[in-house]
């Protein structure tokens, strides 16, 4: 069965269990199942929200690219990728990644690669809303960010 | 002359001023670099947008390239920061 990647940039929430079971649907070959959900921090309460702003039509192309590039990579039978945009508040889904495997590594692996990639290369920034009501500043990408992603070009 | 489509994202939209605009561009811009180099004498905010070159990220046509790379035959480029996403 060739790998399916399914990617979704959206508004709107997801539901974790709902696309776990739609990547495993009709098909009894799947032997591990990692996800991955990152969610917005309140910053010990002085966050009012996150804005994501994305580039259309890119962020799906380079999402896709990255899933299709872990399937190749860790031979994933299914990746799913769903990232939102908009204003997110605190305790709310921001993106969600779905790997799938015949064993557990390539799941964890996969997912991990996905979130490495996606977090440097997929285009979305994320600019925070105060609790006081100020519009705070656009985050900065941080190093650490860049040094994950680099380890996998070093590991083969 | 050639006009092209430019797209900014997050903060360079902010400072520039404008989410999109198409430019004509002079025949000597050929690459990304000769691009920011020609943007920041158009005003103000550009400079400002633009004042690290070495951090603005650019895209060709929704791909990302380095600043060497050459604009001919670019229907849309993009400027913004590193992402953030995540």
């Amino acid at each position: 069965m060739t790998a399916s990647v399914t990617v979704r940039v959206q508004r709107e929430d997801f539901d974790l269990a709902a696309e776990v079971a739609a990547l495993c649907h009709g098909r009894s070959d799947i032997g591990a199942v990692v996800t991955f959900s990152g969610l917005c921090r309140d910053e010990a309460g002085a966050l009012a929200a996150l804005e994501l702003e994305h580039y259309p039509g890119m962020a799906e192309t380079e999402i896709s690219r990255i899933c299709r590039e872990a399937v190749t990579r860790f031979g994933l039978q299914a990746a799913t990728a769903i990232h939102r945009f908009g204003r997110i508040a605190p305790g709310e889904n921001i993106v969600l990644v779905i790997a799938a495997s015949p064993h557990r590594q390539a799941a964890f692996d996969g997912a991990n690669f996905v979130m490495d990639f996606l977090k440097t290369s997929a285009p979305f920034w994320k600019k925070e809303h105060h609790a006081d009501g100020s519009v705070g500043e656009w985050l900065s990408a941080k190093d650490a960010d860049d040094a994950a992603r680099d380890r996998w070009s070093r590991e083969r | 002359m050639s006009t092209v489509n430019l797209v900014y994202f997050s903060w360079v939209r902010e400072r520039i001023g404008k989410g999109e605009e198409a430019l004509d561009l002079p025949a000597d811009v050929v690459t990304i670099a000769d691009l920011l180099a020609h943007l920041k004498t158009l005003g103000e905010e550009y400079e400002s947008a633009l004042e690290h070159e070495s951090v603005i990220r650019a895209a060709i046509n929704q791909e990302h390239v380095g600043h060497g790379e050459p604009i001919a035959g670019a229907r849309e480029i993009a400027l913004f920061p590193p992402m953030t996403g995540g």
